[in-house]
């Protein structure tokens, strides 16, 4: 159901700067349906893991308490012009996103 | 003797002609003229960045935002139904001269035929209209998600609204009272705000400036969805517990009329994200 994930990064000395826009619902699960009453069922990013050139470098376990369209921004020490950077995420329903981008 | 007269009277008319239609550049020049004296440091070509001009800090959170704005999954949706050929084949492209490129500048205009402003939304409706397919609703987060895209195509371009004509000066008018008289319990005018006390604290926020004010719309507030200027005024009615009016009423499109006018000149940026 997801579109995936937007990547940008800017490398500053040895320093990578990454932002990620995840395209996702993030159903808490506790929300109701007004019009039906009914709870409308959780799904949400359980869990996050960047790896640069398959090595990992930033792994998160996400809840109902991040927003929808996640927005996730973080440094790497150590990144070269030409690493490449992926990241996976995971929701509570097994489905998976994916984002690719090159330093 | 009564030929002079006559004559006099004449001239005396074609004055007041002339005044008349000189109107709006007239009241944009004062306008400027009274920014400039309140907000001596801001540039002209910065009154489209609106309250962030006055504050740098703002400007530079600005600046970081726009560089991976969070709008883009939004506008990847716009760019969609932009693009998605009606049922006959043609797409929105086919409504506008040039593609719809470097064209929402010259919106709204005053339609003489139908004696009544046209708004950019009012055209993107129009458009679907003649190739059968179902408006959008105004207000609504298709058609203005929809604009934002189509406005998007005119970046840059500077805003040229015209006012020509007596119904388009009526029109013109009629917003620009409107944009003067107070309303709501707070008693409130735009123009208190935005003119007279533009660039002062209103609780923790600046007031922007009227100039500029008009330049880059839909934009998307922090935590929603994109928001019209339509939506933006009534925004601002409710705050000032007055009662808004319904979208695309004859009082907002000439309040649009009016307000666009004033940001004449200035460049396009559609579009932008604002707190």
């Amino acid at each position: 159901m997801a579109d995936g994930m937007k990547m940008r990064t800017t490398l500053q000395g040895d320093t990578a700067d990454v932002k990620v826009l995840m395209n996702h619902i993030m159903e808490t699960g506790t929300r109701k349906d007004a019009k039906t009453g009914q709870l409308i069922p959780a799904h949400f990013i359980n869990h996050v893991v960047a790896t640069l050139n398959g090595k990992t470098v930033l792994e998160a376990q996400w809840g109902a308490a991040v927003s929808k369209n996640p927005f996730l921004g973080f440094r790497i020490k150590g990144a070269k012009t030409g690493d490449k950077l992926v990241v996976n995420a995971e929701d509570n329903k097994g489905e998976k996103l994916s984002g690719e981008a090159t330093i | 003797m009564k030929q002079i007269l006559t004559a006099l009277v004449a001239c005396m008319l074609c004055a007041i002609n002339i005044g008349a239609i000189a109107g709006p550049e007239n009241d944009r020049k004062a306008l400027l003229e009274n920014h400039k004296k309140n907000l001596p440091k801001v540039k002209f070509e910065d009154y489209v960045l609106g309250a962030l001009a006055l504050n740098p800090d703002a400007k530079a959170q600005y600046e970081e935002i726009m560089s991976f704005p969070p709008y883009l999954n939004d506008m990847d949706k716009a760019k969609e139904m932009w693009e998605k050929p009606f049922s006959n084949g043609k797409t929105f492209a086919s409504c506008f001269p040039n593609g719809g490129k470097n064209v929402a500048g010259g919106y709204p205009y005053f339609d003489n035929n139908a004696s009544k402003v046209v708004t950019f939304e009012n055209a993107l409706n129009a458009c679907l209209k003649n190739n059968g397919a179902p408006e959008l609703k105004y207000g609504g987060l298709e058609l203005t998600l929809l604009s934002a895209h189509a406005k998007s195509l005119s970046d840059g371009m500077k805003v040229k609204v015209e006012v020509k004509g007596a119904g388009a000066l009526a029109a013109y008018e009629k917003g620009k009272t409107l944009y003067h008289s107070r309303r709501g319990q707070f008693n409130f005018s735009c123009a208190l705000c935005h003119i007279n006390y533009a660039g002062k604290f209103l609780r923790s926020e600046q007031l922007s400036p009227l100039v500029g004010q008009a330049a880059h719309w839909p934009e998307f507030r922090a935590g929603t969805d994109a928001t019209s200027l339509q939506e933006r005024f009534r925004q601002c009615q409710k705050n000032t517990r007055g009662e808004p009016s319904e979208f695309n009423s004859e009082d907002y499109n000439n309040l649009e009329y009016f307000i666009t006018y004033m940001s004449n000149g200035l460049p396009m940026q559609t579009p932008v994200f604002r707190k």
